[in-house]
């Protein structure tokens, strides 16, 4: 919770509370939550005796387990693969728990998904932990003492943390690459600056979109494809960050002892997947060590925490999305909604009972693979198909003028010369009104309108025509024509060219 | 005047008047075609003045002058705003007219009929046209004494056929009017039978037309126009609100049509042309418009949308809510703004804030246009002229062909009060109503901001996937308000 969080979820009609120093390695202090409107208690004990809902970042510890009861929610990391133990004592205790790396991915939970948060930090964290071990610039530089070449960055995978430092790694001026197994994502690198390493492989791959968004294991021949590009790589590279995770799997070690050998001296390795064993051969947990010719292997696994205030903010704003959604109402009342899929997804247990695993989400992550797009014709069929439509059309038209001349000729049959005369004249002039109106220029429109309405009032003539009439209704009917197509007249024409006055240039 | 002279006049006025829509391919030479309509209007009038066969001048110059005053008063009061209500009033009157004059056409008939008959038996062929002259029988009068039966016939067709379309556009004008202006509920509502009662009172009109020409009288004719009068209503009133762009044009058209069918009536050379020009532009327009819908002319009229082909394709996602600094400090960003007006831009009175919003996004130096829909608003082109009205430079403003490919490069999107003409639907779901419309391309642009009153779908009801996407932000609100407060956190 940070004291912004906390005003928001005052606004949920909740009351806030907070142990002593929490905030302190964030940059947070407890006046400043205090001036939040957040009441800071002494000690962990007296909050989860005190709150109903406790929100925490790391997996619980048995103590705190213990003091949970049916009224109390808590909303944590829980790690419930790995943790029976946790949830069986949850369970007995009929407490709620929601464990926040269980929020589902699809695109309505994205605000509360907090390992992406923690994964966007980890990635533009690693950028900044390999910059800090590299001797030289990232960026191309000429300057009077020498030309500079840019740093070259290879980042492997490009799921959140792996978008997050190709991001970092692009704005600061590196030439990045990436390469990721699931190939639909080489739209989203491109977009951020770097170039996608294609393999050459012919193989149906990977479908993201069947797996929950997630990387699946791949086949040997698909690794050896991989591993050969890689080794291809390596001299090249200045800085490699690895962050092939593959879910509730040990990391397939990618980056062999060979490839790191193959390096230049002072190149950096930043390895995400360490806390899983690690994607590079050599990688040591929560450590940094450095090879025999002279590569740096950054096996770190706390980014986040290296990044408190940031980490802070954006978890607390996932819990606090969270709890908007656990409010409806904005009344301070939880309401635990199993209906609900993301909610559902991140519930481990349930009014005394486990709920894990949960159900599989009824939305897909991401949309499935595109189809293929239409064919691209070849030249011949594109002509071929072009004189179809030109006789089509040329069929059309003759159709047309041969039904016209049809109704022409009955019409000439029947009708007496008088009329045919002006028949001329009105289809003449039908034909002419479409050659003009299809220039008249879109944004002209109104003012086509104002002005045919203007001229419509030609039906004044007929109108003047027939006033001298003996008759006196001929003369009143005809005396009110002439006075409204005035109006007209007069007002179409003055709209159209207070209108026209207004179109200026820049 | 001899009758030489007039036709000559009446030749100029048509070629000044074809001049004068042709100068509307663009915005300087339109304010010159203008002059030509004018100068072609005032020949023509004043040619039938001045010519033969006219009469009771005083009653013309009070009814010109109270006309001329009336209308200079409504042109120069007008907000542009109000454009489509202007518009669908004065397409009103010329229907009105036409139904007038095709009374008057048959009256002087029967008169025309009544007086040949007392003539003396003992004339023969041009002696008795002479008699007629000698008893003061001129102009149209006479002109309907020389007609042999079947122009009768003939005649007779074309004044129940300009009454009848007269009528329809007096009518469906004034129900047009009043749904544009707001004194009728712009939703669309029929009597119980629908389009059949109108199906039945055309049917009826056209037995009627069949007895009138065997001789019933006055009263067919009465009769006819009352329905006409009825179908006119009652085929606008079922069309809702966002349709009035394709009902507006129509209903122009048929001015036109009526028009010409008056022109016939009264052999005029004059009005035939002019009014088979306005029908012409008037039929184009609706074109043009149903096209940009992707609905037929037909499926309009009758009102309603197409039927889904299946169920409509899930909206995924939520609409995420903005205030104005966020926007603000997105709009400083920006490199390249597009703006999409639409109707609620119109409602709102918003335009002269957008004017100020880029004038201030201008003068820092970025990229600002707008993209137009050609339905957007409540009449064609009526976008172009709210903004041109609050002083944005007219060749910023783009149609939809010329801006949808630019909207990938473009870095802000901001969607004021509009809503079908941006659903991405139209081209993802082929399952939607709207599928197949062309509509603006705004969700490529890196971020999109719309402004919206609220969570409403729009006129068709249909919901817009657009404002569920990752890349908008909903900026409720009414959109003068939002704007205003928008422009003080633009430095």
């Amino acid at each position: 919770m940070t004291p912004d969080s906390a005003q928001q979820l005052q606004k949920l009609g909740y009351e806030c509370l907070i142990e002593t120093g929490a905030g302190a390695n964030a940059g947070f202090s407890d006046a400043a939550y205090q001036d939040a409107g957040v009441t800071v208690v002494k000690t962990a004990a007296a909050l989860w005796k005190e709150a109903d809902i406790i929100a925490k970042v790391r997996q619980p510890e048995t103590a705190e387990l213990k003091r949970l009861n049916a009224d109390k929610t808590l909303i944590s990391f829980f790690n419930p693969a790995g943790n029976e133990e946790g949830m069986e004592m949850a369970k007995k205790k009929g407490a709620n728990v929601i464990a926040m790396e269980m929020v589902p991915r699809i695109s309505r939970a994205q605000k509360m998904d907090a390992l992406s948060s923690m994964a966007n930090i980890a990635g533009y964290r690693a950028v900044i932990e390999a910059g800090n071990n590299f001797g030289r610039f990232f960026t191309g530089q000429v300057t009077a003492a020498g030309k500079v070449p840019p740093a070259k960055v290879l980042i492997v995978g490009a799921g959140v943390a792996g978008l997050a430092a190709i991001g970092t790694s692009t704005s600061l001026g590196a030439i990045t690459y990436a390469f990721d197994v699931r190939p639909e994502v080489a739209e989203q690198v491109e977009s951020m600056g770097a170039e996608f390493v294609y393999l050459d492989f012919e193989e149906q791959q990977q479908d993201g979109a069947a797996t929950g968004g997630y990387a699946a294991v791949s086949s040997p021949e698909f690794r050896d494809a991989q591993l050969a590009k890689f080794r291809e790589l390596a001299p090249d590279m200045d800085i490699v960050i690895t962050t092939a995770l593959i879910p509730n799997r040990e990391a397939p070690k990618l980056w062999l002892a060979d490839m790191v050998a193959a390096m230049k001296p002072g190149s950096v390795i930043v390895d995400l997947a360490a806390e899983k064993g690690g994607n590079v051969e050599g990688t040591i947990k929560d450590e940094k060590v450095v090879t025999e010719n002279g590569v740096t292997i950054v096996g770190y696994t706390d980014f986040p925490s290296r990044m408190a205030a940031q980490s802070s903010s954006l978890y607390a704003t996932n819990i606090r999305h969270m709890m908007t959604d656990l409010t409806p109402e904005k009344d301070g009342q939880i309401v635990h909604n199993m209906e609900d899929d993301v909610i559902r997804g991140a519930t481990v247990t349930h009014q005394g009972e486990i709920t894990f695993p949960p159900p599989p989400p009824k939305v897909q992550a991401i949309a499935a693979k595109t189809q293929e797009k239409p064919k691209e014709l070849t030249p011949e069929e594109k002509r071929a198909k072009e004189a179809e439509e030109f006789k089509k059309a040329t069929r059309n038209q003759v159709g047309m003028l041969v039904i016209g001349a049809v109704l022409m000729l009955v019409v000439g049959a029947f009708a007496p010369a008088s009329f045919m005369q002006h028949f001329i004249v009105f289809v003449l002039a039908c034909f002419v009104g479409f050659q003009v109106i299809w220039n008249v220029s879109h944004s002209l429109h109104t003012p086509l309108m104002a002005v045919t309405n203007a001229i419509s009032g030609i039906v004044i003539l007929g109108a003047l025509l027939q006033i001298g009439s003996g008759n006196w209704l001929v003369v009143l009917l005809s005396a009110i024509s002439v006075l409204i197509a005035t109006i007209n007249i007069v007002g179409g024409f003055m709209v159209t060219r207070r209108m026209l006055a207004m179109f200026q240039k820049s | 005047m001899e009758i030489g002279i007039v036709t000559a006049a009446y030749i100029a006025a048509a070629v000044l008047f074809i001049l004068s829509l042709g100068g509307l391919s663009g915005q300087e030479s339109a304010k010159r075609a203008v002059w030509y309509g004018i100068v072609g209007m005032g020949l023509a009038v004043a040619a039938t003045v001045f010519g033969p066969g006219m009469g009771n001048y005083l009653i013309v110059l009070v009814t010109v002058a109270i006309g001329a005053v009336l209308g200079q008063q409504v042109a120069g009061k007008v907000e542009m705003t109000e454009m489509p209500q202007l518009v669908a009033a004065l397409h009103s009157f010329v229907g009105l007219a036409a139904v007038f004059i095709g009374f008057n056409a048959f009256i002087e008939l029967g008169s025309i009929k009544a007086l040949m008959a007392e003539a003396p038996s003992t004339l023969r062929g041009e002696g008795v046209y002479m008699w007629l002259k000698d008893q003061g029988v001129a102009g149209f009068a006479e002109k309907l004494a020389h007609k042999d039966a079947t122009e009768i016939a003939i005649l007779k067709v074309e004044v129940f056929l300009g009454v009848f379309i007269g009528a329809v556009t007096f009518t469906g004008s004034i129900i047009a009017f009043g749904k544009l202006a707001g004194k009728v509920d712009g939703k669309a509502t029929k009597l119980p039978g629908g389009h059949f009662l109108n199906a039945a009172a055309a049917i009826l009109s056209f037995i009627l037309l069949i007895m009138f020409l065997n001789g019933s009288g006055m009263w067919t004719l009465v009769v006819m126009t009352l329905l006409a009068f009825f179908i006119g209503y009652h085929l606008i009133m079922g069309i809702g609100g966002a349709d009035m762009p394709v009902v507006v044009s129509m209903l122009n058209s048929y001015s036109g049509w009526a028009a010409a069918a008056i022109g016939f009536t009264l052999g005029n050379d004059l009005l035939i042309v002019t009014g088979a020009l306005v029908g012409s532009s008037g039929a184009i327009l609706s074109y043009i418009m149903c096209k940009a819908m992707n609905r037929s002319f037909i499926s309009v009229i009758l009102g309603g949308f197409g039927g889904t082909t299946g169920p409509a394709m899930e909206v995924e996602g939520e609409q995420i809510a903005i205030e104005a600094d966020g926007v603000a400090a997105a709009l400083n960003d920006a490199d390249s703004v597009v703006i999409i007006p639409g109707y609620g831009m119109a409602v709102a009175q918003a335009q002269q804030a957008v004017s100020e919003l880029t004038k201030r996004l201008r003068a820092k130096g970025k990229n600002v246009r707008f993209a137009i829909h050609p339905v957007a608003g409540r009449l064609p082109g009526h976008m172009n002229v709210l903004l041109a009205e609050a002083k944005v430079p007219y060749d910023i403003v783009l149609e939809m062909d010329e801006i949808n490919d630019d909207f990938p490069d473009t870095d802000v999107a901001i969607v004021i009060g509009s809503n079908d003409i941006v659903n991405p639907a139209a081209q993802e779901d082929p399952n939607s109503p709207i599928a197949g419309m062309p509509v603006l391309e705004c969700w490529k642009a890196k971020q999109v901001f719309v402004s919206k009153r609220g969570q409403g779908t729009g006129y068709s009801g249909i919901e817009n996937p657009l404002f569920y996407k990752e890349n908008t932000r909903m900026f409720y609100g009414d959109a003068k308000e939002s704007l205003n407060k928008l422009l003080t956190m633009i430095d």
